[in-house]
């Protein structure tokens, strides 16, 4: 009864949170509403059992992902009006092409049977002896290691990637250097001049060795 | 997890563990050319070794779960690919160099794009096998583009990248539907699960063979789904190019052979017609499309477009023979296309690179060494006996005839003397015109990839060359393939 209380507590505000991300305006408001959903999802998995996966949702999603999100909303000027007028623009054809698709995937998939097949195991058993977390991480670093390590070396070649197709060493941009600080002594650091009674001293133009690349 | 495992993946253990050192020995030591020029010897001795490793292993064998397949088959197209991408890395040097471009991440980056493409032979599971080309397709888009201040290398990676990812959604829209069919990603198990009585008529299959196989088209470049060739060739840096024609190809061919042969034997009938439309429009367009170019490089995508669709004549077969046919056909096509990479590679007049097909007019005259190498793989592609291009088409149109595929036999023939026309067009230039200023001396390393093709070409016909490949290939082909 209480589960079935909560539950329906959960799901509604994850429809009503993930409808308003999309309907609001201000998209400061968008993130704040997804940070709700997601919390309201992590419930319904509290609900499920599934206590890692919930603990996951927070930690990553809440706690970076969309912490983050926030961070490229209020850093960046994205006029919003205007990316919704290409969308406008192009919504058309797109809605088009879309509704094609659909209608022949129905009458494909209505015409005839589309079924799993019966002697293949559709779906794994809950392993009912072991710890959530415990079963996910023998799934994805044992059994699956394979996969595993192979999506690692395709995210590094991500990283490769954007380092070497953006990274532009710029030239002439003032950079500390703490050891030539430090290592600035009197004799480099200081000129005694001799001041003509009733003249002046024009300063030598101060020298930076990094301005001058 | 015990250590006979480790054993079988030690090529890929060799790559990614020497690509993951590379990059950090380019990192720690200081900018600038000597690192590019050491990492990228240290990346050719790298694939070196994993070849090595690949020609100790022996025997077959399935790990992780049966996702990961070590056999005759996937050895014979491993030291294939190792070899041609050694090859291609051997020929950056001179032109990376002069475009200031000698940068330790292209090496490093051909290295991960190699480990995914040998991934790629291995897959025997949908997840393995989507992982694999997205390594592979992920570093050779960044590879496109490396040449990052020119517009034409820029525009090469997007458009690339773009149709690149679209592809790889189609794919993994087919991988779900049969996964959702079959209860499955394992390729024996759709197997198992496609031979039912109840699944001949099942529409999800067909439809995620169809989605997939659309996939897998785009990767090799065959027509209809060829569209991007010709402006990457063009746009990437050479070296890329010559990369990009060689190993890929045969990674993705072998993928193409293992799905259909492992995955789907019971359904050949479905998918036995796609590969031969695609077999015949690549051929087409391949020759005819290709008269008409002016670039080198043009030129060349063009034709590894038709040599896609001769190679798939094999695996249209469906026997031992066929496929046997399409392995021969790889080696083939790979030593052919480094070597005419090789040689436009060569092709720089006072340290600027040309690409036009007027510039090799009457090299006869100022080159006669350059001028015969580029003439046999000229004649060789064109399938002029006794040189290797003429057995690579012997070999897949042999099983096709012998399968009864009369149309599609022929139409390869016909073809086939079209595309002579426009390599013998070469030939023409090269051998009767009149001489344009003579080609700046060719670099030693880029001469020694032209002259190893070309001899190579030449003797093929030779037994222990010609049926050395032959044995290992038929050998091979009958582990995936048994005759029936």
């Amino acid at each position: 009864m209480a589960s079935a209380l909560f539950f329906y507590l959960f799901a509604v505000l994850a429809v009503v949170a993930g409808a308003s991300v999309i309907l609001t305006k201000n998209p400061v408001h968008a993130v704040l509403f997804l940070i709700l959903a997601f919390f309201n999802a992590a419930g319904l998995f509290v609900l499920l059992q599934a206590e890692f996966l919930a603990m996951l949702l927070v930690i990553v999603y809440v706690g970076a992902v969309a912490v983050l999100f926030l961070f490229v909303v209020m850093m960046l000027d994205v006029d919003f009006a205007e990316l919704k007028a290409g969308f406008i623009k192009n919504a058309k054809i797109g809605a088009l092409i879309g509704g094609i698709v659909l209608v022949e995937l129905i009458a494909l998939f209505g015409y005839r049977g589309f079924t799993v097949s019966p002697v293949m195991n559709p779906s794994a058993p809950i392993p009912a002896s072991i710890t959530n977390t415990r079963a996910l991480g023998e799934i994805l670093y044992t059994q699956y290691v394979y996969y595993f390590q192979g999506a690692g070396l395709i995210l590094l070649v991500a990283m490769i990637g954007a380092i070497v197709l953006t990274l532009k060493h710029r030239q002439g941009v003032k950079r500390q250097s703490i050891s030539a600080q430090v290592a600035r002594g009197p004799a480099t650091g200081l000129e005694v001049v001799k001041v003509p009674s009733g003249g002046s001293v024009i300063p030598p133009a101060v020298k930076h060795p990094e301005a001058a690349e | 997890m015990d250590s006979s495992v480790l054993y079988v993946i030690l090529p890929e253990l060799i790559l990614a563990l020497g690509a993951i050192a590379l990059l950090m020995i380019g990192v720690f030591s200081p900018n600038g050319e000597t690192s590019g020029r050491n990492v990228t010897w240290l990346a050719i001795a790298v694939l070196v070794a994993a070849a090595v490793a690949v020609f100790e292993g022996s025997g077959s064998s399935a790990i992780f779960g049966g996702a990961f397949v070590s056999d005759s088959f996937t050895r014979f197209l491993k030291i294939v690919i190792l070899v041609g991408a050694a090859l291609t890395l051997l020929m950056t040097f001179d032109s990376f160099s002069r475009a200031k471009l000698l940068l330790f991440e292209y090496p490093v980056l051909v290295l991960l794009a190699t480990l995914g493409m040998l991934m790629m032979v291995s897959a025997n599971d949908l997840i393995a096998l989507y992982l694999g080309l997205e390594l592979q397709s992920l570093a050779l888009y960044v590879v496109a583009a490396f040449k990052r201040d020119d517009v034409q290398s820029s525009e090469a990676g997007l458009k690339y990248f773009v149709l690149g990812a679209l592809s790889s959604g189609m794919l993994l829209y087919g991988a779900s539907m049969l996964y959702g069919v079959t209860g499955s990603t394992s390729y024996a198990t759709i197997a198992a699960a496609a031979k039912m009585p109840e699944m001949a008529t099942n529409i999800g299959l067909t439809f995620g063979l169809v989605f997939v196989l659309v996939g897998l088209a785009f990767k090799v470049a065959a027509v209809p789904f060829h569209m991007w060739t010709p402006d990457v060739y063009q746009g990437a840096p050479t070296p890329v190019t010559a990369f990009f024609a060689g190993a890929p190809k045969i990674a993705a061919m072998a993928l193409l052979l293992r799905f259909t042969q492992a995955a789907l034997p019971g359904v050949s009938s479905q998918w036995e017609q796609i590969i031969i439309f695609v077999s015949i429009a690549s051929m087409a367009l391949g020759s005819f499309a290709a008269i008409g170019q002016t670039n080198i490089k043009r030129l060349l995508a063009y034709s590894s477009i038709g040599n896609v669709g001769f190679a798939l004549i094999g695996l249209a077969a469906n026997n031992t023979e066929g496929t046997a046919g399409v392995l021969i056909y790889l080696v083939i096509y790979v030593a052919m296309t480094l070597g005419a990479f090789a040689c436009v590679l060569a092709m720089q007049r006072n340290g600027r690179f040309v690409e036009s097909i007027s510039d090799l007019s009457g090299l006869a005259k100022t080159n006669l060494t350059f001028a015969t190498i580029l003439a046999v793989l000229m004649f060789s592609l064109a399938g002029i006996p006794p040189l290797a291009g003429f057995w690579a088409k012997w070999y897949v149109f042999l099983p096709a005839i012998k399968a009864g595929l009369y149309p599609l036999s022929v139409i390869g023939v016909v073809t086939s003397v079209v595309g002579a026309y426009y390599y013998l067009r070469v030939v023409k230039i090269m051998f009767f015109d009149e001489p344009a200023e003579g080609f700046s001396p060719t670099e030693g390393r880029t001469f020694a990839v032209m002259a190893l093709s070309a001899a190579f070409v030449v003797a093929f016909v030779l037994p222990f060359v010609g049926g050395t490949v032959v044995d290992a290939a038929t050998a091979a082909a009958s582990v995936l393939v048994p005759a029936h």
